[in-house]
C-alpha cells in the first residue's frame, strides 16, 4: 500500500511538476524575459517566439536524448572495453569472443528463423482474415477476436500456450492439447494424410511464396541499389525454395515416434517453431487490423473494373487488390520484422534458451545479467541495433521524403 | 499491442490510401461478386469460424483450467470438463465399528459416499477390487466371501451387509466409475488474490505492477504532448531535424538502453525502484508518444489555430484550451498503447525495478518466476496468468476503437 501512495504522489508530482514546467516557464518568458510592452514590445514578442519552442520540446528532447540516443553510444563504448582491465580500450576483442561461442551463433540461426518465418505467417494470415472477414455481417466480431492476443502479454501467452505444449507421461490423460491430438495419430491413413501430405503442402506453399516474392522483386525497375537488392533477393528466395525442398523430403521419410508422448519444447529445431508460434498467434491481429482498412481503402471502381472484365475473385485479391496494398503490407512486414528482433519474453519464460532456441536478446541478456560480462553483452546489442539499422534508415529517408 | 515493441516500432511508409475505421463502416458487397457470392460464401463463413476458433481456443483453455482444481486439471484435458466428465474414484465404507447397526442377526453400515467424501455425480459401475472396477452396475447387489454383501446405487448411497465378524475392521473398499456435470470453482482465484497467506504473492504484484503502470502511462503522455504541438505548428529552426531523430528512435531496441541507464541510474542515486522503472518508461514511450500525436496534431485544421492567434491568444492557450481537446483520440490511442506495454512489460521491470528483496516484483516476473517453480501445478499459473491478463483484456475491448485508430495513425501515414 505504501507504493500505492507513493505512485499517487509521483502521479501528482509528476505530471504537477510537467504541467508546472511548461505554465511557469511560459509565464517567465512572457512576463519576465521578454514582456510584451515597454519600448521593445516588438522585438520582444519575437524573441519569446522563437524561444518557446524549445521550452515546449525540452523535456521531451532531454528524455529522447538520455534514454535512447546516448545509450547507443555508450553501448559502443561499453562493447570496446573491458571492465575486468580496468575499462582498458580492447578494439573488437569482446566481438572475437562472442564470434567464438557456439550459443551465440545459434542465437543467429534461431533470429534468421525467426525473422523469416514469424512476419511472413503473421502477414499472409492477417491478409487471409482481413480478406475474409471483409465481406461477412459477423466480421467485425471475428476480427475483434484474432486482434485480442495483442492485449495479452507475451509471458501471459506463454503460459497459454505452455499449457498447450504440456506433456504427462504415457499411460495418463494428456492435459495438452498437442499431445492429446498427437497421441491420437497411431500410423494409419489419417496420420499419413495430417502428418505428411499437409505439412508438404504447407511447405510446397510457402516455397511459392517465396519463389512469388523472389519474381515480383525481380521484376522490379531501378539503378544499382535495386540490382543488389534484386541479386540479393533471387539468392534468398532460390537458397528457400532449395531447403524447402530439402524438408519435403525429410518430413516425406521421417520415422515419427507415434503413441509417445512428446515433450514438443525440448525438440531441437523444431522447438523454434513452437515459439514462433505463440507470437504469430499475437502479431496476427496486427496485421489484420492494418490491413484490414488498406484493403477498405482500395477504389471500389478498379475493383468493379476487374469483375466487369471477367476476372474471377482469386484474380482480383492476387492481381487488383494485393498489388494496390504493397506498401502497407511491407509496413506490416517490417513493423512485425522489428518486434521479432527484440523477441525477448518468449523465450525468456518458455524455455530460456535451453535446447537450442536461444535468441539474440535473451542471448544479451543472459550475459549482461547472469554471465555478468558487459563487454560480450553490449556487443550483442550492438548486433541487434545493426540488424535494425536499414529499417532505421529507410524510416528516416521516408519520413524526410514526406516532409518536403 | 502487447509488450509488443512493435507499437514502438510502428514506422512511416509511403503508403497514400484513405483511411477509414474499420471497425466502424461496413461495405455493401459490390454488385460485381453478388453473382460467384453463394457459391464461395458458405465456405468462407466456415473457414472464418474455423480460424477464430482457432485464435480462441488457446486463450479459453487457460480461462477454463484456472476455475479447475489442480486433481482435475491433472486428470484431465481442459476440454473435457466442459461436457460431463468420468472418472474413477475410490470409496471406503464408513468405519464399521462405529457405524453398523444391528439388524437381524446380522450388521448393516449405510450410508453415502458422497455425503462422507463430498463430491456430486453419478455413479455408473463399481466393482469392490482394483482389478475390476466395472464389475457391477449401480443398484446391483455383490456378493462377497460369506455372508457379506454390499450395494451401490448411482446416487452413492451403499448398504453393507454381514455377520458380526465380518462387518468389522476397515470398512469395505469400493471402486466407483463416476460420471459428473462439469464442476468449476473460485477457489483459485480466492487463494490467489485474498488468501493472506498465500505464498505466490500475486495480489501484491497487482498493486506493484499497478504503482508502475500509472506514472509511466502519464508523464510520458504530458511531456510529449507539448512537443508533439511545437513539432506541429511551431517554427523554428531545427524542426525537420528532430522530427527525423524522432522516425529514427522508433526503431531503436530498448535492449541497448539497458546497461548505459542501470550505470546511470544507480551512479546518480535513482537505484532500482519505482522512479527508476518510470523514468525508463517516460523515455522508452516518448518516440511513439511524440509520433503519433504530432501525426494527429499536424491534421487538425489550421483555421482555428490561426484564428484564436489572431484573436490574441498566446501558444500555450491554444494548446491547453484547442489542441488538447481536439486530440482526445490521440491521447486515447497512445494512452492505451503505453498501457498495455508497461502492464505487459517483463524486461524493464526486470532491469530497473526488480531488486535483490523482490518487494517490488511485477505480475509477469511472478509469472515468470511461477513457471520455474510451480511449473507443473496449472491452477496456479493459470490463476496468476489470468489475474495479469484480465485488466489488459477489459482496456482492450471497451478501448478498441482507439486502438485500432492509433494503430493505423501510426504505422501508415
Amino acid at each position: 500500500m505504501d507504493a500505492a501512495l507513493l505512485g499517487l504522489s509521483t502521479i501528482i508530482i509528476g505530471v504537477g511538476g510537467c504541467l508546472g514546467y511548461f505554465y511557469f516557464s511560459n509565464l517567465f518568458l512572457d512576463r519576465v524575459l521578454f514582456p510584451p510592452k515597454g519600448e521593445n514590445a516588438g522585438r520582444n514578442i519575437n524573441r519569446a517566439n522563437q524561444i518557446r519552442p524549445w521550452l515546449f520540446v525540452f523535456p521531451a528532447m532531454f528524455a529522447l536524448g538520455l534514454y535512447l540516443g546516448y545509450p547507443v553510444f555508450e553501448t559502443l563504448r561499453l562493447s570496446l572495453i573491458d571492465r575486468s582491465q580496468d575499462n582498458a580500450f580492447v578494439g573488437f576483442a569482446n566481438y572475437n569472443q562472442m564470434f567464438a561461442e557456439a550459443k551465440f551463433w545459434e542465437a543467429m540461426r534461431n533470429n534468421m528463423l525467426w525473422l523469416i518465418v514469424v512476419p511472413a505467417v503473421s502477414t499472409a494470415f492477417g491478409l487471409l482474415v482481413a480478406q475474409l472477414t471483409d465481406r461477412i455481417g459477423w466480421g467485425n466480431i471475428a476480427k475483434s477476436i484474432i486482434f485480442m492476443p495483442m492485449a495479452i502479454s507475451f509471458v501471459g501467452a506463454s503460459v497459454i500456450f505452455k499449457l498447450i505444449y504440456d506433456a504427462r507421461p504415457e499411460g495418463t490423460a494428456q492435459i495438452g492439447v498437442m499431445n492429446a491430438v498427437w497421441m491420437s495419430f497411431e500410423g494409419g491413413i489419417g496420420s499419413f494424410i495430417f502428418l505428411k501430405v499437409f505439412p508438404i503442402i504447407l511447405i510446397l506453399s510457402f516455397a511459392a511464396m517465396v519463389a512469388y516474392i523472389g519474381y515480383i522483386v525481380l521484376r522490379m525497375a531501378g539503378g544499382v541499389w535495386v540490382m543488389v537488392l534484386k541479386l540479393v533477393a533471387a539468392l534468398f528466395s532460390v537458397w528457400m525454395v532449395v531447403l524447402s525442398v530439402q524438408s519435403v523430403w525429410g518430413v516425406a521419410t521421417a520415422n515419427l515416434p507415434y503413441g509417445e508422448p512428446q515433450q514438443w519444447l525440448t525438440i531441437p529445431f523444431f522447438n523454434n517453431f513452437f515459439l514462433m508460434v505463440v507470437l504469430i498467434w499475437i502479431q496476427t491481429g496486427f496485421a489484420m487490423v492494418i490491413l484490414s482498412a488498406a484493403l477498405r481503402g482500395i477504389p471500389e471502381e478498379t475493383v468493379e473494373a476487374a469483375v466487369v472484365d471477367g476476372a474471377n475473385p482469386f484474380q482480383i485479391f492476387f492481381k487488383i487488390k494485393v498489388p494496390q496494398i504493397m506498401p502497407t503490407i511491407v509496413v506490416v512486414w517490417t513493423t512485425i520484422t522489428l518486434t521479432v528482433l527484440k523477441i525477448f519474453d518468449i523465450v525468456f519464460a518458455m524455455t530460456n534458451g535451453q535446447w537450442q532456441t536461444q535468441v539474440l536478446a535473451n542471448y544479451m541478456y543472459d550475459k549482461l545479467f547472469r554471465a555478468n560480462d558487459w563487454g560480450v553483452g553490449s556487443a550483442s546489442a550492438m548486433i541487434i541495433m545493426l540488424l535494425v539499422s536499414p529499417i532505421l534508415i529507410w524510416n528516416i529517408h521516408n519520413a524526410r521524403k514526406e516532409m518536403r | 499491442m502487447t509488450d509488443q515493441n512493435a507499437d514502438r516500432g510502428t514506422i512511416v511508409a509511403g503508403s497514400q490510401q484513405v483511411f477509414k475505421g474499420i471497425f466502424g463502416r461496413k461495405n455493401a458487397a459490390p454488385t460485381g461478386i453478388a453473382g460467384s457470392k453463394s457459391s464461395l460464401s458458405w465456405l468462407v463463413h466456415v473457414s472464418v469460424l474455423a480460424l477464430v476458433l482457432l485464435w480462441v481456443f488457446p486463450t479459453v483453455g487457460l480461462f477454463v483450467s484456472s476455475f479447475r482444481t489442480g486433481d482435475q486439471i491433472s486428470t484431465s484435458g481442459w476440454w473435457a470438463s466442459l461436457g460431463t466428465s468420468e472418472q474413477n474414484v475410490v470409496f471406503r465404507v464408513a468405519d464399521p465399528d462405529e457405524n453398523r447397526v444391528a439388524d437381524g442377526d446380522q450388521f448393516v453400515v449405510t450410508g453415502n459416499f458422497f455425503d462422507e467424501k463430498g463430491g456430486s455425480g453419478t455413479i455408473t459401475v463399481w466393482g469392490t477390487s482394483s482389478r475390476a472396477i466395472a464389475a457391477y452396475q449401480a443398484g446391483d447387489l455383490a456378493e462377497l466371501k460369506g455372508t457379506e454383501t454390499i450395494t451401490v446405487d448411482a446416487s452413492g448411497a451403499y448398504t453393507w451387509r454381514g455377520a458380526e465378524d465380518e462387518i468389522t475392521g476397515r470398512g469395505q473398499r469400493v471402486f466407483a466409475t463416476i460420471t459428473a456435470p462439469p464442476e468449476f470453482t473460485f477457489e483459485n482465484y480466492e487463494n490467489m488474490l485474498f488468501d493472506p497467506s498465500n505464498s505466490e504473492g500475486m495480489a501484491k504484484a497487482f498493486f506493484n505492477t499497478l504503482t508502475v503502470t500509472i506514472p509511466a502511462t502519464i508523464i510520458p503522455i504530458v511531456i510529449a504532448a507539448f512537443a508533439a504541438y511545437a513539432l506541429a505548428w511551431m517554427d523554428f529552426p531545427g524542426r525537420a531535424l528532430l522530427i527525423a531523430a524522432v522516425v529514427g528512435f522508433l526503431v531503436v531496441p530498448l535492449q541497448l538502453a539497458l546497461i548505459p541507464l542501470l550505470k546511470l541510474h544507480l551512479g546518480t542515486g535513482i537505484g532500482k525502484g519505482y522512479l527508476g522503472v518510470w523514468l525508463a518508461h517516460t523515455g522508452f514511450g516518448m518516440p511513439l508518444a511524440i509520433y503519433l500525436l504530432r501525426n494527429y496534431m499536424v491534421g487538425l485544421p489550421k483555421d482555428i489555430i490561426e484564428n484564436a492567434k489572431v484573436d490574441g491568444a498566446t501558444d500555450f492557450q491554444i494548446f491547453t484550451k484547442i489542441i488538447l481537446p481536439l486530440s482526445f483520440p490521440a491521447l486515447a490511442a497512445f494512452s492505451i498503447f503505453q498501457f498495455l506495454w508497461t502492464w505487459n512489460d517483463l524486461l524493464v521491470a526486470k532491469v530497473f525495478l526488480i531488486d535483490s528483496t523482490g518487494q517490488t516484483t511485477v505480475m509477469t516476473n511472478q509469472i515468470t518466476e511461477l513457471l520455474g517453480t510451480r511449473g507443473g501445478n496449472w491452477e496456479i499459473l493459470a490463476t496468476a496468468a489470468f489475474v495479469s491478463i484480465a485488466v489488459p483484456l477489459v482496456v482492450f475491448f471497451a478501448m478498441q476503437r482507439y486502438l485500432v485508430r492509433g494503430l493505423l495513425a501510426g504505422s501508415v501515414k
